[in-house]
């Protein structure tokens, strides 16, 4: 069993699966990122609460998140939150999926996707929060969030009857 | 020190340690009686001896004639044996080769060498339980069909197919048929006559025996070529120097798995049920994957909604026990299990599924353990998912 773990997944991802933190849904959040891929087996949800800083710039003053998948699915998203607590959204932004990797000390090339979509459940969450704001955002965002939107609209056609069913 | 975790093992179906008195039969072919069964010295003629021996305790279980068990190195090379051997030999007859939707990869992957090469390979669907219907079968039966090859039971859902009734289509069509049995071989019973087979796949890193040994049962008569080509052992079928000590243990398991067999089943049986009941009562939200009945006797197959299998599994392996899953995430391609895909259940369903394959040293505590950790692994992973309706 060791072996599996060793060869797999470092003791770093290891310790973020079995003690995720920022875990949870958040109340009344300021933005929500809703982000997956229903038929490789990861959802994740990322919530974002906001503040201002000393200089007068938009912090994430808190973050939490959910997610149904893999080892690697659940540990990229407790990592990403971790790395973004009290940050700028200016420099959560900044945060690519080779960040999260390096923070966790590698990912098994097959789960490399799961760091991907923690970095855009974080992005969708500010987005969303910069949009409900009416605060500016940048084209390069608006683009993301665009693709996301399509991609979960794609994957609400396809799967509307299972989420449903596991909604009620 | 750090204490050592204690270990439960309930991946049976994967493979299984070897029983004592397996290993302890094996030793005396390694240094002493090292001799090639095929030498005609004495050294050769006590090798042979124990082969034959082990023969003779196979053939005797699945009521067989000694002639007509073929040792080979694996179920794997056995199947593929089965399918190419009748495939290569028989091509002037015909060219249908059927095959079921939930084969091992072993099977799935050689009959799609043989459509690369020309046969003309089909696959019969299975029901939501995983049963293939002998009636649906025998319509894709037409005249060119020369090979029919449907396993005996399921690695993954623990079915047992109707492989008598499907072997009485064959024999009545005068086609060949052949089983793998590999997860069912020292679980249950086993009469090639009553089974209506010409072919049988059998391993014996599943019973308590040595890992790389298996055989191929090949009725009298069958027309079949060798995979493999040289000294013209095992008949001229099967060329390779016999695995002297891993034919004795898998002679030597065979004997224990007959001899035990009607305790342990009804014991397995046991187990296997409280771990059904107790998870579909108590856990929320949970399906067991494949038949209740027609199943074998250490097979558990339990589906989660609003998780993933290997989370599960690794939450589990994180407390020292080991089950197996099929869910995408653990495979290189992302896709789920091709058999929990057959059955119909939903890609995004099947990935919340694990297996739990008991056996001989699994014990009532064992079992225990292992429910009151699934529970509470299973109530951890939730609190986790956005898909779980309570996390709203």
């Amino acid at each position: 069993m060791r072996r599996i773990i060793k060869n797999m997944y470092t003791e770093k991802v290891m310790k973020h699966f079995h003690n995720p933190v920022n875990m949870g849904k958040m109340v009344k959040p300021d933005g929500v990122g809703k982000v997956g891929n229903m038929a490789c087996g990861d959802m994740m949800y990322m919530y974002i609460k906001v503040g201002t800083n000393k200089q007068g710039k938009d912090i994430i003053k808190d973050i939490k998140f959910q997610t149904f998948g893999c080892v690697a699915a659940i540990a990229t998203s407790s990592a990403i939150t971790e790395i973004v607590k009290g940050k700028t959204l200016e420099y959560a932004l900044k945060i690519k999926h080779t960040d999260i990797m390096e923070s966790l000390q590698g990912l098994p090339p097959i789960k490399i996707h799961c760091s991907v979509l923690a970095t855009e459940a974080l992005e969708d969450a500010i987005y969303d929060y910069l949009h409900k704001s009416g605060k500016f955002v940048t084209k390069e965002l608006q683009k993301k969030h665009e693709e996301v939107l399509k991609h979960n609209q794609m994957l609400e056609e396809e799967y509307k009857e299972y989420i449903d069913s596991q909604l009620n | 020190m750090k204490k050592e975790q204690k270990r439960y093992y309930f991946d049976y179906a994967a493979t299984t340690p070897v029983d004592k008195r397996v290993l302890e039969a094996m030793m005396l072919y390694f240094s002493d009686n090292y001799g090639n069964p095929s030498s005609i010295h004495s050294f050769g003629e006590e090798a042979n001896e124990a082969v034959e021996k082990a023969r003779e305790l196979i053939a005797g279980y699945i009521a067989a004639l000694q002639t007509e068990i073929y040792f080979t190195s694996s179920a794997t090379e056995s199947n593929n044996w089965a399918l190419k051997g009748i495939a290569s030999a028989n091509k002037k007859k015909g060219n249908r080769v059927i095959i079921s939707s939930i084969e091992h990869h072993c099977v799935l992957n050689t009959a799609k060498w043989l459509s690369q090469k020309g046969f003309d390979v089909v696959e019969a669907k299975v029901n939501s339980e995983g049963f293939v219907d002998p009636k649906e079968l025998k319509k894709l039966i037409n005249p060119q069909t020369i090979l029919v090859s449907i396993m005996h039971s399921n690695n993954e859902i623990g079915i047992i197919e109707p492989i008598s009734e499907i072997g009485k289509i064959c024999k009545e069509k005068g086609i060949y048929f052949h089983t793998d049995a590999a997860q069912s071989y020292g679980k249950m019973p086993l009469d090639v006559n009553e089974l209506n087979v010409d072919l049988l796949t059998a391993s014996s890193h599943k019973i308590y025996g040595p890992k790389g040994v298996a055989i191929l049962y090949v009725r009298k008569g069958v027309v079949i070529d060798p995979l493999l080509h040289g000294g013209g052992q095992e008949r001229d079928k099967r060329s390779s120097t016999l695995n002297v000590p891993g034919i004795v243990g898998f002679g030597k398991a065979t004997e224990l798995c007959e001899r035990e067999m009607e305790k342990e089943g009804k014991r397995q049986t046991a187990l296997r049920d409280e771990i059904i009941d107790f998870a579909l009562k108590n856990i929320p939200n949970t399906h067991l994957n494949g038949p209740k009945d027609s199943r074998l006797c250490n097979n558990i197959n339990l589906r989660f909604d609003f998780i993933e299998g290997e989370s599960l599994l690794m939450y589990l392996d994180s407390r020292g026990i080991a089950v197996s899953t099929s869910s995408a995430c653990s495979s290189p391609k992302l896709e789920p299990s091709h058999v929990l895909i057959a059955c119909g259940i939903p890609k995004e369903a099947a990935h919340g599924s694990i297996r739990i394959s008991i056996g001989r040293f699994t014990t009532k505590k064992d079992v225990e353990y292992f429910l009151k950790t699934l529970e509470k692994s299973v109530k951890k992973l939730r609190e986790m998912s956005p898909l779980n309706a309570k996390n709203h």
